[in-house]
């Protein structure tokens, strides 16, 4: 049987797929096996749901202009929006995949999590708060600021959807093996499950409902994993020295557990997967677009704060999960086949722990929060995807900042729809395939257009549109190039013998590109437009240190 | 560029104070990349001392401690910059604005 890992299901941490630690081969690589229905686990579900939608319903009432569809207003506190960044980064993946990484590998685990965390210090000391100064509903805003607005736009609002689209799909094919596994439901009723609720949310609730829907799904997330240490803690007689020595025991390891695996060895792979991971969260949509729902830059700081007090709260519970697995988990037979594997697959230990903890009853609970993580990550992106069409295509590059309000927000309600019915499709067409290469392809976008035109347009003042458009255009052509010919793409699925390119990890060669390309074509141009690209810096560089003129962007 | 912006940029303190935000956020972004690199370099390179017992009668280990504390660290220097940044440099920007635009 083929096992689908549900680190598909991913947020933020989909680069792990393609190290190998997490056997990439079979990641997302064909049919689960469907199990028994789980009555719980979707009553719990469908009472998420209903919640949900009523807070749609309210949102509703208070979603009338652009700025409210976009950004809630910009009325949503640092509190709730760091409760909401936080919920995009505890993703099913890192809750799922980090501690089935201890559970299988060992501490190889501690080292993704604090990865995923240590970015947060660095977005909140360089960027947080001028992107909240620069920007209005998109970080394009923020990348046109000075620049062309046609080509820079243009290109930005394009690698913005394909960062949607390629890990829509992703998350579209997770929810749909998750809910096989999880609730015994058929796989094409999850995706048009996923698809509708996500549509729904965003159409008529925008990101009022959107960051409440992640916010409701955190406070569960964060609820769960605490119940579950608590109670794994109680299993040792509330001795955590006890569980770490009971881990050690029963690991298939042993003692090597404690120290890293080899395929955290290679230096290249792992400084090109820290980059990803770093750089690549700070060129993702669906998050740089919180920024623009505070106030100010005091609450875009407020919101990191909170936001890295939730994330490693909730990764030193994981690790923790990880830990007892080993023990609980990992010596009952009732939770491996005959062929000796987990059931479900190596990513299913902290699932397999609820129930061995808490009965059917917590493994519902922690099955029904499980899928709605990956709604509350469809729906930002959804969000995202939207905001770009409308935004950014539409109503600057295409009207030329001429449309109305109400026409913008028709053409958003429509791009949602399009983009939710494009996430069926290709989710009910991807499901036997292998497409864990799609979120390497999300990151790898992020990181090689998204974050370098981004970071070069507020910081240097020599960028010219030309240099970021030829620049962010070389980073797109060589993330998908490194992809495609790389052993994820070339030897897995497409059967070569080697890769053309050898890496795994690949955002150190395509950001290079992107970085020196951006450079040399900025330097070299003598045109009128970089003339006028330059001459803008002074005051984008006064607004982006100060915020004077940014308190524009909550009024209608 | 509009009046008021010219004035900022005529203001002395505001040079001062991007200096100083800068330097700060510069000095913690570099804490932050020796903390993380310091705990990667001693996994890789020393898998003895990051597998060792911090005493005999624990089965804790200092690469399972720093795990759970760099998490933490990374919770409490967001919280060192959020606080300077807005209790002095946010106060001193406003009233540089104020001046400005009266």
């Amino acid at each position: 049987m083929k096992r689908f890992n549900l680190l598909l299901a991913s947020g933020l941490s989909g680069l792990m797929f393609s190290t190998g630690a997490f056997a990439a081969g079979e990641a997302i690589s064909g049919a689960v096996e469907k199990q028994p229905i789980n009555v719980t686990a979707i009553i719990m579900f469908l009472v998420f749901v209903a919640g949900t939608l009523g807070l749609t319903y309210w949102a509703a009432s208070r979603t009338r202009s652009t700025s409210d569809f976009y950004t809630a207003g910009g009325g949503i506190t640092g509190f709730q929006n760091g409760m909401a960044i936080a919920g995009d980064f505890m993703s099913a993946a890192s809750f799922l995949g980090i501690s089935g990484m201890i559970f299988g590998t060992g501490v190889d685990g501690l080292f993704y999590a604090a990865g995923f965390t240590i970015g947060w210090p660095l977005i909140l000391f360089m960027i947080a708060e001028r992107l909240r100064n620069l920007g209005r509903f998109t970080f394009a805003d923020i990348t046109s600021y000075r620049l062309d607005q046609t080509r820079i736009r243009s290109l930005s609002a394009f690698g913005a959807l394909s960062v949607v689209l390629f890990y829509l799909v992703a998350q579209m094919v997770g929810a749909g093996k998750l809910i096989q596994l999880l609730f015994g439901l058929d796989y094409a009723y999850a995706v048009v499950l996923v698809g509708v609720l996500m549509v729904l949310y965003v159409t008529f609730g925008g990101m009022l409902a959107t960051t409440w829907v992640q916010i409701t799904k955190a406070i569960l997330l964060l609820l769960g994993c605490t119940v579950m240490v608590g109670l794994a803690l109680a299993y040792f007689g509330f001795n955590p020295s006890a569980l770490i020595q009971s881990a050690i025991d029963n690991h298939p390891r042993k003692e090597a557990m404690l120290q890293p695996s080899a395929t955290l060895a290679d230096p290249l792979n792992a400084v090109s997967l820290g980059l990803a991971l770093m750089c690549g969260a700070a060129g993702l949509p669906h998050i740089l677009m919180r920024f623009f729902t505070v106030p100010d830059a005091v609450a875009a700081r407020k919101s990191v704060f909170y936001a890295t007090g939730f994330i490693a709260y909730f990764y030193i519970l994981t690790i923790t999960i990880g830990l007892a697995a080993v023990t609980i988990i990992g010596t009952n037979p009732a939770f491996f086949d005959a062929a000796g594997k987990l059931i479900g697959g190596g990513n299913m230990a902290a699932v397999h722990l609820a129930k061995a903890l808490g009965g059917d009853a917590f493994l519902g609970f922690i099955s029904a929060v499980a899928f709605a993580t990956i709604l509350a990550v469809v729906s930002g992106l959804a969000l995202a995807g939207a905001s770009a069409v409308s935004h950014d295509l539409y109503a600057n590059v295409i009207m030329k900042g001429k449309a109305t309000g109400a026409q913008e927000m028709r053409v958003s309600r429509i791009a949602t729809f399009a983009i939710g019915a494009l996430g069926i499709v290709l989710g009910l067409a991807f499901e036997n395939q292998n497409i864990a290469f799609m979120v390497g392809l999300a990151f790898g976008v992020a990181a090689s257009v998204n974050f370098p035109v981004l970071f070069l347009s507020i910081f240097w003042k020599n960028v010219t549109s030309r240099g970021a458009f030829i620049g962010g255009f070389l980073g797109l052509i060589s993330a998908i190039a490194f992809v495609v010919l790389g052993p994820t793409v070339w030897v897995s699925l497409l059967h070569h013998e080697k890769p053309i390119f050898p890496y795994e990890q690949y955002a150190l060669f395509s950001m290079t590109i992107a970085f020196v390309s951006i450079w040399f074509f900025s330097v070299t141009d003598k045109s009128a437009r970089a003339a006028e690209d330059k001459a803008g810096f002074p005051e984008q560089f006064i607004r982006s240190e100060t915020g004077l003129g940014a308190a524009a962007a909550s009024d209608h | 560029m509009q009046p008021a912006y010219a004035k900022i940029a005529k203001d002395p303190r505001f040079a001062d104070l991007v200096s100083k935000r800068n330097r700060f956020a510069v000095a913690l972004s570099l804490i932050v990349l020796a903390v993380f690199s310091a705990f990667v370099f001693v996994a890789v390179a020393l898998p003895g001392v990051f597998s060792a017992r911090i005493d005999a009668g624990s089965a804790w280990t200092w690469g399972l401690i720093a795990g759970w504390l760099i998490q933490i660290f990374a919770f409490l220097i967001t919280g060192v910059y959020t606080l300077r940044a807005n209790g002095e440099f946010d106060p001193a920007i406003r009233s540089i604005i104020a001046e400005a635009t009266k």
